[in-house]
C-alpha cells in the first residue's frame, strides 16, 4: 500500500537582492535617494566642531584597527627612533632620583589647628541624662544623625528616647536644636545612614527591633519597622548596616545583637514591615577556636558587640564579641547553625569561617582599612588598638590607646596609614602607623567632665564626629597634617600588610 | 614595523612604566598599551597640553620652541616627548 518515492526537487531563483531594490526605489521611500561625491576640494584639513557620533566609540574602533592603521604611518619609526634614547633617559633618572620626596605643593588653605566646629546637642535628651550611642553621616557628608540611648544601665529600659539630625551645610546651624527629632519608644542602640539614599535612617533598639525611617516624610518618619515580632532580635541591637540586597540596585538592612544574632531584612516600604531575609547565629561550639584558646576563655560569650563589613568583598564580614573574639564570617554560608529553633522563619546559618586571636574584654569596635582589602583594626575594653591583617590569626600592630576602655575606631579615609580612636576618658586620639613610635601622634581632650566617647565617625569632607556620654556630639576639624595624603603612604601601608611575623 | 613594536616594548619594560601611547597630530591616539577609554582620555587632553605648552614657549621667544613636556602630580609623572607628526606620552610612577 505505502512506497518509497524519489519526488523532483523544485527550485527558484533567488531574486530578494532585486525585490530589495525594487522596493527601496519605487515603494517604501517618499523621497529620491540623494547621492553625493566630492570630485575635489581646496582645504588641505577638515575638522569637525561636533558630531553626533560618540567620538570615543569612534576612536575606539580606530584602535581596533591598528594594524590596518600600522601601514599607513610613514615617519613613526624615525620619530621612535629620535625620541626613545631621550624617554628612556629620563625614564632612568626619574626612577632613581628624590628630588620630589616629600615635596608638597600648597594647593588649599592649610587647618593649621584642630578645631571644634560645633558642640551639637539636644536639651531634652541632655536633661535625661541619655548618652550618644551611635552617629552617622549621610551619603552626602552634611547631615549628622545621632542616637540617644544608654550604655551604662543593664536594666531592661522601656523609657523613650530620640534620634536627632542636624544639617551642618545650612548657613545657620543652631547646635541647641536639631533640625529633626525622631521619638522612639525605646532607646536607641545604633544608626546608620542608607549609603545612597540621604534621607533613609536605619537604626536598633534596645529592645531588639530594628527600624528606618524616611526623615523626608513629615508626618510620620517611621518607613519600615520589625515590631516585636517573632523573627527579631531578642537582645540589644548594637550594629545596623546596609548591605546590597537580593537584586540590584537594593539595600538591605543587616542588625547584630548581642545575643550572638546577624539578621538580614529587606526593606518594604509599602507595607512598612522589615521582612527577614536570612538569619546567622553565632553558636561556641561551631566557632573555628582552636582548642588552647577556647580552653583558656571556655566561658567567653558570643554577644556580638561590634560589625565591620569589608568595602573590597561583599561576602565577608568581621563580628567582635562581648568575649573578646574577633571573627571573620561570611554571608553565603551554608552551615545550619545548632540553635534550638526560636520561632524564626528562616533557618539559622553559623558564618564564622575564622577566628582572630582572643582579645581580653569585649570588642568594642571593627573597621576596615579604605586602601587596603586586608587591613583591618580593632578596640576593645582592654585599651589597646589591634591592627590586624584578614589573613593571619595574630595582629601585626599593637597600640596601647589608653587605659581606659576604648569604643570606637575609624581609618581616615584619606590618610591611609592614619586612624582615629575614642576612649572611656572621652580623649581622641590619633594614630599615624608611618611614624617609628607606636604611641598617638595628637591627643585631643574633650570637654565631657570625665565622661567617655562612645562613638567616632569620618565623613567625606575630613570632618569628624565624636558622640559622647554627656549626650554631646561633638564636630572636629582636624588640621591638614591629618587630611592631606604623604607621598608613599599606600606602599608602606602595602609592607605593613605583607609583613608576615616569624 | 615590528621595529615600532619593539622600541615600545623597551619603553614600557622600564622601571615604574606604566602605559605607553603613540598620538597623532589629529590627537589620535594609533599605538597604546593601556586601555581603550584611559587612551582616548589621555591622547585627548595631553595633546591638547602639549600643543598649549608649545603655543606658550613661542609666543615668549619666537625663535625657542618646546622640546619635551614633564608633569609631575602626587601619583605619577607624565612624559611627553613631541614632534611635528607624532606625540609619545609615557606615564610613569616614580615611587615604585
Amino acid at each position: 500500500m505505502f512506497t518509497d518515492e524519489a519526488l523532483d526537487i523544485v527550485g527558484f531563483p533567488s531574486t530578494w537582492k532585486k525585490c530589495q531594490r525594487q522596493t527601496h526605489d519605487s515603494k517604501t521611500c517618499q523621497t529620491m535617494p540623494v547621492h553625493t561625491a566630492e570630485t575635489e576640494t581646496q582645504v588641505r584639513s577638515v575638522s569637525c566642531n561636533s558630531t553626533q557620533t560618540d567620538p570615543p566609540e569612534d576612536l575606539a574602533d580606530q584602535l581596533t584597527h591598528q594594524s590596518d592603521l600600522s601601514a599607513e604611518q610613514p615617519g613613526l619609526r624615525d620619530f621612535l627612533h629620535r625620541v626613545e634614547d631621550l624617554v628612556i633617559q629620563e625614564l632612568v633618572k626619574n626612577s632613581k632620583s628624590h628630588a620630589f620626596d616629600e615635596y608638597e605643593v600648597n594647593w588649599t588653605d592649610q587647618h593649621e589647628t584642630v578645631s571644634c566646629l560645633f558642640s551639637l546637642g539636644y536639651s531634652e535628651a541632655q536633661d535625661r541624662g541619655l548618652q550618644v550611642t551611635s552617629v552617622s553621616w549621610n551619603c552626602t557628608g552634611s547631615v549628622i544623625a545621632c542616637a540617644f540611648g544608654r550604655v551604662d544601665d543593664g536594666d531592661w529600659s522601656t523609657e523613650k528616647s530620640y534620634v536627632c539630625t542636624w544639617n551642618l551645610d545650612r548657613s545657620r546651624v543652631n547646635p541647641k536644636q536639631p533640625d529633626i527629632v525622631i521619638e522612639t519608644a525605646k532607646p536607641v542602640m545604633c544608626v546608620s545612614f542608607h549609603p545612597l539614599r540621604p534621607s533613609l535612617i536605619a537604626g536598633g533598639l534596645y529592645s531588639g527591633e530594628v527600624m528606618v525611617w524616611d526623615t523626608s516624610r513629615a508626618q510620620d518618619p517611621v518607613l519600615a519597622q520589625t515590631g516585636m515580632c517573632l523573627d527579631t532580635h531578642k537582645e540589644p541591637v548594637y550594629e545596623v548596616k546596609w548591605v546590597p540586597g537580593l537584586r540590584r540596585g537594593d539595600m538591605a538592612v543587616v542588625s547584630a545583637c548581642s545575643g550572638g544574632r546577624v539578621l538580614r531584612w529587606s526593606v518594604d516600604g509599602a507595607e512598612g514591615k522589615l521582612t527577614l531575609t536570612a538569619g546567622f547565629a553565632l553558636v561556641r561550639k561551631q566557632l573555628p577556636v582552636s582548642r588552647s584558646a577556647s580552653k583558656v576563655r571556655g566561658d567567653t560569650a558570643v554577644g556580638v558587640s561590634s560589625l565591620a563589613l569589608s568595602p573590597w568583598d561583599t561576602d565577608m564580614f568581621l563580628v567582635g564579641t562581648e568575649g573578646g573574639l574577633v571573627l571573620k564570617c561570611s554571608f553565603s554560608s551554608q552551615t545550619v547553625a545548632a540553635v534550638p529553633p526560636n520561632g524564626e522563619s528562616v533557618t539559622l546559618h553559623a558564618p564564622a569561617q575564622f577566628c582572630f586571636t582572643p582579645r581580653a574584654g569585649p570588642v568594642q569596635s571593627l573597621h576596615f582599612s579604605p586602601f587596603h582589602r586586608n587591613l583591618f583594626v580593632s578596640v576593645g575594653t582592654d585599651g589597646l588598638a589591634h591592627v590586624h591583617s584578614v589573613l593571619q590569626p595574630g595582629p601585626l600592630l599593637s597600640l596601647r590607646v589608653s587605659d581606659s576602655y576604648v569604643f570606637g575606631v575609624r581609618w581616615s579615609p584619606v590618610r591611609p596609614l592614619v586612624f582615629v580612636a575614642v576612649t572611656g576618658e572621652g580623649v581622641l586620639q590619633v594614630f599615624d602607623l608611618g611614624q617609628k613610635s607606636l604611641r598617638p601622634v595628637a591627643t585631643i581632650e574633650q570637654d565631657t567632665g570625665g565622661q567617655g566617647a562612645l562613638c567616632v565617625e569620618f565623613n567625606q569632607h575630613q570632618l569628624l564626629a565624636v558622640g559622647n556620654a554627656d549626650g554631646k556630639v561633638n564636630i572636629w576639624r582636624l588640621s591638614a597634617e591629618f587630611t592631606e595624603q604623604r607621598p608613599r603612604e599606600s606602599t608602606i601601608l602595602q609592607q605593613l600588610a605583607d609583613d608576615v611575623p616569624e | 614595523m615590528a621595529e615600532v613594536e619593539e622600541t615600545l616594548k623597551r619603553i614600557q619594560a622600564h622601571k615604574g612604566v606604566m602605559g605607553t601611547i603613540v598620538v597623532n597630530a589629529e590627537g589620535i591616539p594609533i599605538r597604546t598599551t593601556l586601555d581603550n577609554s584611559t587612551t582616548v582620555h589621555y591622547a585627548g587632553l595631553l595633546h591638547q597640553l602639549a600643543m598649549k605648552a608649545r603655543s606658550t614657549v613661542r609666543d615668549i621667544d619666537p625663535q625657542n620652541d618646546l622640546t619635551f613636556l614633564r608633569v609631575r602630580s602626587k601619583k605619577h609623572e607624565i612624559l611627553v616627548a613631541p614632534d611635528k607628526d607624532y606625540l609619545l606620552i609615557v606615564i610613569q610612577n616614580p615611587s615604585e
